[in-house]
């Protein structure tokens, strides 16, 4: 584990240019997880003492919202859609896919630190179903060859 | 060469548009050929994306679904003035898909550049906003009321009444809230707005805080659509440089601006009071109402909320009239509503047509069945929270009464159309386990009856004999019926519609029979 005490300096300044305006948790956390990779734990404190709240509220709103993260992410993360669009165009067979291939269960991280899998509950892509989401691109019409051949790339890039 | 149009839209772009631009600007360079591609909005005719389209002195032909791969041989056809080629498409307005549409809300898909104020212009952007301004707040809330416009989210209550009541409403500070936390499956006409059209959401926010007296608003976005986000602030950036936002808007002397948020990936946060919470900053936790947010909204402060397609239909309904509007649709169910084809569907995409046209007519004729060619097993309309509808149902009106008669609820107009290898019980099973994982936990019937839900389904489809599947088909209907009438919002209350719907119309796939499926 690094020492997450680093990422204080980027905190602070999150912390300044959010802290006087209304309701900034949600924003304060999405801009610390996009500049560090996820919500390292020292931030936590820190920012109950800039918001004047607990640092038990804060811990609640970081572990209500699916997106916030409180690990480093692995390198590539695919999120694959699961809801009923998908689903009825063979999302499952797909998971059944990226579980075997990449012996993980739906929200695991491989062994090597290379692909994260979440599950994700429609991208709006739903003319075009099934769809996933690889680091921020949504990729739709999948088939079983096309997530061989996504998957494969993230493994060259190793 | 004549201009290009290609879609920037995010599902376009996840089907290869982008591969298809960048091989048409290659290609084009390599043949120095003059190359004007303009990357507009998108149709809304996902199937045939990415369509390219071109002008010609008849009006833009198309073709589609093209690949990169295909982008040479366009190239040639493009310098013959016949466009021949195998994936033409001819006019593409002429298109039966398109042409029989009635595009109020969605008049400038695929049309405009997103980020074009003088496209915007040019196809009667702000328009509504000017005549706001003449017509004063309170003429304006009675034009919206009038036009019997409802609540696009699902809930379609009126919305001149919401407008009213926040007018009225005295208040040291008011907002305008935009609900784009569009996450049920099979909808994306929100995004396709946000995305292709965002000076329309704008400017309906701006009417609104200007008629209600609010002079902030807030559009909170899912954090699945960042192309939406982008493509939002770049254009409050520019609206407010031009100024449509700010001190004084379109020269009304009114202050309103507006920023856009982020949502962090909870479902329930599409629940007006969850989303309130969670502007604040707080878990996305639902309120118990009264009071309602008219009155008590964001930071207790009066507060307008409503979807992103009822904002943006307030323009429209200005700069035309409130009787131009009410000319559409049927019943109390009035304008038009973008309906969504997706899932199993040969010709997924977006319909926009008054209310009235029935399930069956959006199926199969703008649909073309399903993208299997296996037999239609049903559709649910309206969400994750919708009702599964048989095909025997397929000829209700699609309207917010005739719907709710049979069980089911439009909901935000999305359709997601199943073959007959999809499993009903599987879908029953998940749409508890869904709400399981989103619930916020407030109330027990949804916090514990999804949880419960779930494991009487497994018991169900466990059990060894014809009795003991009974037994448990009676506790989960009795379930249901707790989760839909002890729930504090729709999560909870509607949960039950997709499982109470799959037990009724498809009892085999549970193992059960007709007969005791009925009771």
């Amino acid at each position: 584990m690094p020492d997450e005490s680093l990422h204080l300096s980027v905190i602070n300044g999150l912390l300044e240019r959010h802290a006087g305006a209304a309701g900034a948790l949600l924003p304060l956390l999405h801009d610390i997880q996009e500049r560090i990779g996820y919500i390292p734990d020292v931030a936590v404190p820190e920012i109950a003492h800039a918001l004047n709240q607990s640092q038990a509220e804060v811990r609640g709103v970081i572990s209500f919202y699916h997106d916030f993260r409180t690990a480093p992410p692995a390198r590539h993360i695919l999120r694959l859609c699961r809801a009923e669009s998908c689903q009825s165009r063979g999302a499952e067979q797909l998971a059944a896919q990226l579980r075997e291939r990449l012996q993980l269960d739906d929200h695991g991280s491989s062994a090597d630190g290379h692909i994260s899998l979440r599950p994700v509950y429609c991208l709006g892509a739903c003319a075009c179903s099934p769809a996933l989401e690889l680091d921020g691109r949504v990729h739709a019409r999948l088939s079983a060859e096309r997530l061989d051949a996504l998957l494969d790339a993230c493994r060259e890039d190793a | 060469m004549p201009i290009l149009y290609l879609p920037a839209d995010s599902l376009a772009r996840a089907v290869g548009a982008d591969e298809v631009s960048t091989a048409l600007i290659t290609q084009a360079t390599e043949r120095h050929l003059p190359l004007e591609l303009q990357r507009t909005s998108s149709r809304g005719l996902y199937w045939l994306e990415p369509l390219l389209e071109v002008d010609s002195p008849q009006g833009r032909i198309g073709f589609g679904p093209l690949t990169a791969a295909d982008v040479p041989s366009v190239l040639d056809a493009l310098q013959d003035p016949t466009f021949q080629h195998p994936l033409a498409l001819g006019l593409v307005e002429e298109l039966p898909y398109l042409k029989t549409q009635q595009r109020l809300l969605f008049a400038r898909a695929g049309i405009t550049r997103p980020l074009s104020l003088d496209d915007y212009r040019a196809h009667g952007g702000f328009e509504g906003l000017a005549r706001a301004v003449a017509l004063g707040g309170e003429q304006t809330a009675t034009a919206v009321f009038d036009s019997g416009l409802r609540g696009r989210g699902g809930a379609a209550f009126p919305a001149g009444i919401k407008w009213r009541t926040v007018r009225a409403t005295p208040g040291e500070q008011k907002y305008i809230v935009c609900n784009a936390d569009e996450g049920d499956s099979g909808t994306f006409a929100d995004r396709m707005l946000m995305e292709g059209d965002p000076f329309l959401l704008i400017e309906g926010m701006a009417i609104a805080g200007l008629c209600v007296g609010a002079t902030y608003g807030y559009i909170y976005v899912r954090s699945e659509y960042p192309d939406a986000v982008a493509v939002l602030r770049q254009a409050l950036n520019i609206a407010r440089t031009a100024g449509y936002l700010g001190a004084n808007v379109g020269g009304s002397g009114q202050a309103f601006d507006l920023e856009v948020r982020v949502g962090a990936g909870a479902y329930i946060c599409g629940e007006e009071t969850a989303l309130l919470d969670s502007l604040e900053g707080k878990r996305g936790y639902v309120r118990a109402k009264p009071p309602i947010p008219a009155l008590k909204g964001l930071f207790g402060l009066p507060t307008l909320v409503h979807n992103v397609l009822t904002l943006a239909s307030v323009p429209l309904i200005l700069a035309k009239g409130a009787q131009f509007y009410r000319d559409y649709g049927m019943g109390r169910s009035l304008g038009t509503m973008p309906f969504q084809l997706a899932g199993n569907i040969r010709r997924g995409g977006l319909v926009e047509r008054a209310f009235g046209l029935t399930l069956r007519e959006l199926v199969e004729d703008y649909g073309g069945g399903t993208a299997s060619g296996r037999p239609l097993k049903a559709a649910q309309v309206g969400g994750p929270l919708g009702a599964w509808v048989p095909p025997s149902q397929f000829d209700t009106p699609l309207d917010y009464e005739a719907f709710a008669a049979i069980g089911a609820m439009l909901g935000h107009g999305g359709v997601v159309v199943a073959d007959d290898s999809l499993d009903m019980a599987h879908m029953a099973r998940f749409a508890l386990q869904f709400c399981a994982e989103e619930s916020c936990g407030k109330c027990t019937p949804c916090r514990i009856g999804s949880t419960r839900g779930v494991e009487v389904i497994d018991r169900l489809l466990a059990a060894p004999d014809q009795s003991g599947r009974d037994e448990q088909a009676i506790i989960l209907k009795d379930l249901c019926d707790t989760m839909q009438y002890g729930s504090l919002c729709a999560l909870g209350g509607m949960a039950p519609f997709p499982v109470v719907s799959a037990l009724k119309y498809f009892p085999a796939d549970f193992g059960l029979h007709a007969s005791e499926a009925e009771q």
